[in-house]
Parts: structure tokens; sequence; C-alpha cells
């Protein structure tokens, strides 16, 4: 099908694109980016008017979710996962391997991928587990997990167990040109943690999981992949000390890439005592940090130190989250309220302009993947979004696309939202408050 | 039949007023004229506990449950007793809970007992925040008897109650907390309740036992003992728990006793009226020398006997007081 998008910015940051451009979309991928495109659609096809009050964009890519399926599927499925992430203007999503079981083989990345293409909704691209089971001592058939369609490699929800499995599993993976995602945390200093180490931790009596547990296992695993010449992605990267970390290994060449997620840059732990004393949507891993950190990230975003903005979408079931912050599971869902909270905290906040933000959430996590998208130029995918900068939204829980509702924002007002959500030149969510006539394509 | 025991009336020492709050979380959340009023009504409830008998009819026809996840003599005895002078219908719930124990969960336990409608519900719990997600699910007012790290905030009031029966004043005096600090909630009450009535509070322990960021709190740290005894007119000391050695945070308890106990020697440098404090069970030769414990400038027993006096107070404040409570206007 051809579709004309007409009358929108355009930021496509790869092709040094932004401004008012009109995007010609033939069969499922961008034909062509130009002025006032002599487009004919006399053969059948679409013209979307759009106005400069909607940016056109590259697909964003949240290269960290939790779809928890299969195993978990209480809190969310692949099909529920990726009907959040296009409601939330995402047109791919990365998978983490934490399920039940583990994506350790090809099996479950296949019926992820099965499930994926059931929904038809969001790309979605599986990583593989670096060992076997996540339990950290032998590693996964990476080979294998590559070939049934893994991107990356990572025990998310721990870290890789020991400094010599992340070797090999650096060297290894490099073969394939997988990077490592590593969930950066030293068990012994996070011990029994579930606050960040501090005095707010120190005044609910909560124990405290300090900033140098994440800076620890990212310095650890900076020089290993500066000395087998590995890819490192640090994982929602949260501790002031672990960026100064990531900025001293990328001065050096090394090749180590981090992700920022939007609680990191714009909550503290002082959301831990108010308004709500111990609410279990503040908890998260790595938990809420202090002023300092939340600013050290929003420099890191703004100097290119940080290059990716990812959400680790975490769904829980709200019975799970309905019990003592001990007990309670970490994280929050993300992929809804990713895009209102970068447009409004770090666009019209001044931190950075739009085509940096289209870099962080498109261009980057597309490199860092080598999956497609990040780009319109011609022939590319025609994954898209569109955004619509000035539109507010009031984020309400029991609104979530997704199955989980576990967001600290609920009742929280933003500017920004995402409008449209196009993967492969098939329209998949259309925003209703965004006020176009414009409707998602039947499949 | 026999005839019921005459109940003396109460009005004339009893304030007619009340805590305007439903329940009693913490020491953070109340202001300094909230823990007067705390501690005045304790005295009118200590001379309740001296008649010869100690009952007034406060509470009567109301239950409280006295609901306890940990193990407990003294606070859960202590509860009772102060309910029962009070005349309240009294139920203890003592209920195992540990992290492997799968099993109904700490709201829906909360809400069962709540449908058969109690006037007021006591926690203990081992998880910091306990009470204030049941205050958030219960219309009952809740009573926090020590949630985890966090608050135990009766503990403090009855600390105070000794104090300033002893001292005559809060303010102004210098008050020495010796021990582990890191997993104390006896601590965090204390601090809190003593800074809001203007008390020099130091806090003296090992490094490995202090909590990040407690210089926060309006309180000197040192892990010197003889710096936070020196001039003490208050030395409390805490308890150690036999347990915290496995996890490593110092090498021995004798090595404890050699750098941290209370002896006759270091209580020394207190003021020559200072009192000794302890939040009970005590481990003697680990955090303090019997001798101490034991001597003339201890009130350790003291604050056991407060402590009903305080609990009282706080039930009566909490149901109403004398605000609205017809039994003894």
């Amino acid at each position: 099908m051809k579709r004309l998008l007409k009358g929108a910015r355009v930021v496509d940051p790869v092709n040094g694109i932004d401004g008012a451009y009109d995007v010609f979309i033939d069969d499922g991928r961008i034909a062509k980016v130009g002025r006032d495109l002599p487009v004919s659609l006399a053969d059948g096809g679409q013209v979307v008017a759009l106005s400069p009050a909607f940016v056109v964009c590259p697909g964003f890519i949240d290269m960290h979710v939790h779809l928890r399926e299969p195993g978990q599927e209480h809190k969310e499925t692949v099909a529920s996962g990726v009907a959040s992430a296009v409601a939330g203007g995402f047109t791919a999503v990365a998978c983490m391997p934490n399920t039940k079981p583990v994506n350790d083989n090809a099996g479950v990345t296949e019926l992820i991928l099965k499930k994926a293409a059931d929904a038809g909704l969001a790309r979605v691209y599986p990583i593989g587990a670096v060992s076997r089971g996540q339990q950290g001592e032998q590693l996964a058939d990476i080979a294998e997990l590559r070939q049934a369609g893994c991107v990356a490699l990572s025990d998310d929800g721990h870290p890789i167990s020991t400094a010599l499995l992340a070797r090999r599993a650096m060297e290894y993976a490099g073969m394939f040109g997988m990077p490592i995602i590593e969930h950066c945390e030293d068990p012994s200093l996070k011990g029994e943690g579930v606050a960040h180490e501090g005095p707010m931790a120190a005044s609910l009596g909560l124990k405290g999981i300090p900033g140098i547990a994440e800076a620890i296992t990212a310095g650890r695993d900076i020089l290993i992949a500066e000395m087998v010449g590995g890819h490192v992605h640090v994982a929602h990267m949260s501790a002031w000390t672990t960026l100064e970390a990531v900025r001293q290994g990328k001065s050096r060449g090394v090749k180590v890439t981090c992700e920022v997620a939007p609680h990191h840059f714009t909550l503290t732990d002082a959301l831990l005592a108010a308004p709500v004393p111990y609410d279990t949507d503040t908890k998260m891993n790595p938990p809420l940090r202090e002023q300092r950190d939340v600013d050290a990230m929003l420099a890191g975003i703004a100097d290119g130190s940080v290059d990716v903005i990812a959400t680790d979408h975490a769904p829980h079931h709200a019975d799970e989250k309905n019990v003592e912050y001990d007990r309670a599971p970490f994280g929050i869902v993300g992929l809804e309220t990713a895009i209102p909270i970068a447009l409004d905290k770090l666009v019209h906040a001044g931190v950075i302009r739009l085509p940096r933000l289209v870099e962080l959430m498109s261009v980057n996590p597309a490199g860092l993947l080598k999956v497609p998208g990040g780009t319109l130029s011609e022939g590319a995918v025609a994954d898209i979004t569109i955004l619509a900068p000035d539109q507010t939204v009031t984020i309400d829980r029991a609104a979530l696309v997704s199955k989980s509702h576990n967001t600290p924002y609920h009742g929280w007002t933003f500017r920004g939202a995402a409008a449209v959500t196009i993967v492969g030149g098939r329209v998949v969510y259309v925003n209703p408050a965004s006020g176009l006539s414009l409707r998602a394509d039947a499949r | 039949m026999d005839a019921p025991a005459p109940v003396p009336a109460t009005a004339a020492v009893l304030p007619a007023t009340a805590l305007r709050r439903k329940d009693l979380l913490g020491i953070a959340e109340l202001t300094p004229e909230e823990i007067v009023l705390v501690l005045d009504t304790a005295v009118a409830m200590k001379e309740i506990s001296q008649r010869q008998i100690k009952k007034v009819p406060a509470l009567r026809g109301r239950t409280v449950v006295n609901l306890f996840f940990e193990p407990s003599t003294r606070t859960r005895t202590s509860f009772e007793i102060a309910e029962k002078r009070l005349s309240a219908d009294t139920l203890g719930v003592a209920i195992a809970s540990s992290s492997v124990v799968k099993g109904e969960t700490l709201v829906d336990t909360a809400r069962n007992i709540e449908a058969m409608g109690p006037s007021m519900i006591v926690l203990r719990h081992p998880a910091s925040g306990a009470a204030h997600l049941l205050s958030r699910v219960c219309k009952s007012p809740i009573i926090n008897a020590g949630d985890g790290l966090h608050e135990h905030p009766t503990q403090a009031l009855l600390d105070a109650f000794t104090i300033r029966e002893r001292k005559g004043r809060i303010s102004g005096l210098k008050v020495a907390i010796v021990g582990d600090l890191l997993h104390s909630r006896v601590l965090r009450s204390n601090v809190l309740l003593l800074t809001k009535l203007g008390a020099e509070v130091w806090v003296c322990g090992p490094p490995t036992l202090m909590p990040m960021g407690l210089d926060q709190l309006g309180v000197r740290t040192t892990s010197s003992v003889d710096e936070a005894v020196e001039g003490a007119d208050v030395v409390m000391m805490l308890r150690i728990q036999l347990e915290r050695m496995e996890g490593g945070f110092f090498p021995s308890l004798r090595e404890y006793f050699h750098v941290f106990g209370m002896t006759a020697a270091r209580l020394a440098r207190a003021q020559k009226d200072v009192i000794v404090m302890h939040p009970g069970p005590i481990n003697r030769g680990v955090e303090i020398a019997s001798d101490v414990a034991d001597g003339p400038f201890s009130v350790i027993l003291d604050q056991v006997a407060n402590g009903v006096a305080a609990r009282m107070a706080v039930l009566y404040l909490l149901a109403g007081g004398g605000a609205d409570n017809e039994a003894v206007a």
C-alpha cells in the first residue's frame, strides 16, 4: 500500500533532516522523503494530512522490556506487551530472557517470535541468556540463539556471575557481533537491599543498594571489553559513578554503550516517602537514586555519553505489588509513559533537542542491536513514530494497555505524546486524543 | 452474681482531648505538641497503674487486636496490659511470618480481621512500612508496634516519658545512643522524638552498623563511646542482635564489648546523675555490663513499667480520648 505523510515536521538524524517534508511509503518501505513530492496515488493509496504540530521520525525502539511470556502471562504476554508498545509509540522492542523457562534456547526464542508474529503489532527482538538458565555457570548455546533470532545477550535480572564468564561471553558473542547487555550490580553490595542506600533508605528503615554496586560491575565489564575487544552495553544505568566509568571507557576507545530509563532521569528516592509512603510502585532495580544521580543522567543524555533511552518495562500484577515493600517485586511498566516523559522532561525542559531524542530512542538502539529502522532513508523499513510534542497527557494507570499497571507516574501530566505508530508501512496505532481522522489498518 | 468492682472516675486527670489522627505509624508524623500531649496523658495513666484497682472504663466495649508477625514478649504484654487497664477487649493474633512462608498476604489478613469489626489494630511486623500499608487498607486505627527497621513509636514515647520523669525535661539534654544503629527501629523513633523535643542527640556505633546519611537526621555521629558518653545526661544502649555477627558487621562479640560495651568505667564520663536506658532484651556482657544494667543509674525496669502508661496514653488518645468519650467525661 502507498501512503503519503504530508505536512508534518520530519526528523531523521541519520540523513540530517529536520524540517517540513513529505514522506512517501510504498510496499512497507520508505520510498522517498522530500518537499512537495509529486506522488501519484491514482492506483490507490492514502494521503495522511498532518500539520507542523506533528513530528514524523524513524520508529522508536525500546531495547529493554520484559514481556513475561512464556511463564508469567498474568503479568504480560507478548501480545499485550506489543499492544502496549505501539500505544506508547514504539515500533519495536527487545525483550529480556528472564522468562520461565529462560530464553536460553531456540525453542523459547521461536515461541516468542511466533507470538509476536501472531500479534502483528511491534517488531520483537528477543535477547538470549548469556548463561544456561541464567544460572551464571555455563554459556548458553549462543550460536543457536543467534540463528533463532536473538539480537543480543543478557542475564538481566542478575549480573553475569563472574568476571571470567563475562569475559568468555564477550569473546564468544563477539563472533556474532552480539552485544552483551549487562545488568550491572555487585551482588554482595546489593545484599538484601530494596532501595538506594542513602538518607532516605536510612530514615525509612529500608535496606540499601549503594550506587557503586552498579559502577563496580560496569567497571569490571568495561575492563573486560577493553581487553577482549568486546561490546558491553550497560543496561538501566542509574548511578553517577557508573556514568563516570562509562565515560572513562569511551574516552579510552572501549566499545561500551549505555542506556537510561525515564524514571532514572526524572525521579529520586524522595518518592519512597511521599506522597504515598512505601508505595511499591517506587520499587525497581536499580532503585530510584538521589538528585545527584538524576542530574548526572540528564548531563549524560545532554552531552552524548548516554546512548539510549530504554524503559526497562517490567510489568507486575497488582496483587504482587500490594504487599510489604520488602516483599514486592522490583520493576515498573514504562512503554506507555516513556515518550510523554522524554518529550516533557528532556525536550521541552531544554535538556536536548528533538533530533537528539530520536537518536536516543531510534537511531542508536537500531544501530546497537543491528536491526532494521532508525532511519527514513530510501529503502528502509517504514517503521515510523509520529509524535505530538505539544499534546498534553495525564497518565491514568487504569487506561494503560499493558496487562499490568504498576507505574509511579499515575496522575502525572506531561506535555508530549505519541500520535501514530507505523510498522512496516502499516498503521498499527492511532492515539484517539491526537485529533487525527486516521485509523489503524486492519490486519 | 458478684457486683462489678467500682471503677474510679478519671475525669479530673485525663486530658479532654485526642490525637487528631487515625493512626500512630511513627514519630515522624507527630508534631512536638502531639508528643507532649501523649507524655502528659501518660502521667495520668501511670497514676492509674499505681492504684489498687488498675482499671478505668475508657475503652469499654472496644476491641483491640494485637496483630504480631514477629515474636515479642515485652511489647505485646505491655500493650495487652495497657488495653486491659483501659477496659478494652483484647485479642492477640500471632502469625509466624517469614519470606519463605507463602500464604495469605498481609493485606488479606488485615482485611479479614477488620471485617470482624475491631476498634483498633496494634501491628508488629518485620517489614518496614507494613503499618503504612495497613493504614491504607484498613479503616481501623493502626498503632505501629514496630515495623522492620523503620519505627517503634511507642518505645520512643515510653523512653521520653522515662527521661522526662527523671530529668524533668528533654530539651537541652545530651543523649548518647550506643549500639547497632543500622538495624534499630528504636533508634529511628528515638532520634526523631528527641530531636523534635530539643535534645542534643549523639549516636555511636561501629561504622559498619551506622546507616549512610544518619548525620542528616540532626544528630552527631561518632564511633568513640567516650566521646558520646562525655557529659551525657542519658545513655541509651541498643541491643546487639547476635545474628548480626554472622553478617560480618563486627569481628566478634568479645571485641564488640571491648570497644562499645557500656562499663562502669566508661559511664564515669557521663553526668553524675546520668540515667542508663535499654529497650531490652539486654545481652549482658555484649552491649552492657551487668553492673551497669543492674546498677544505680539504670532505669531499664522503669522503662518497662512506663511502657504500659505510654501505651495506655496512645490507645486512649487515638480512641478519641476525652474529646468524644462519655465514659471518662
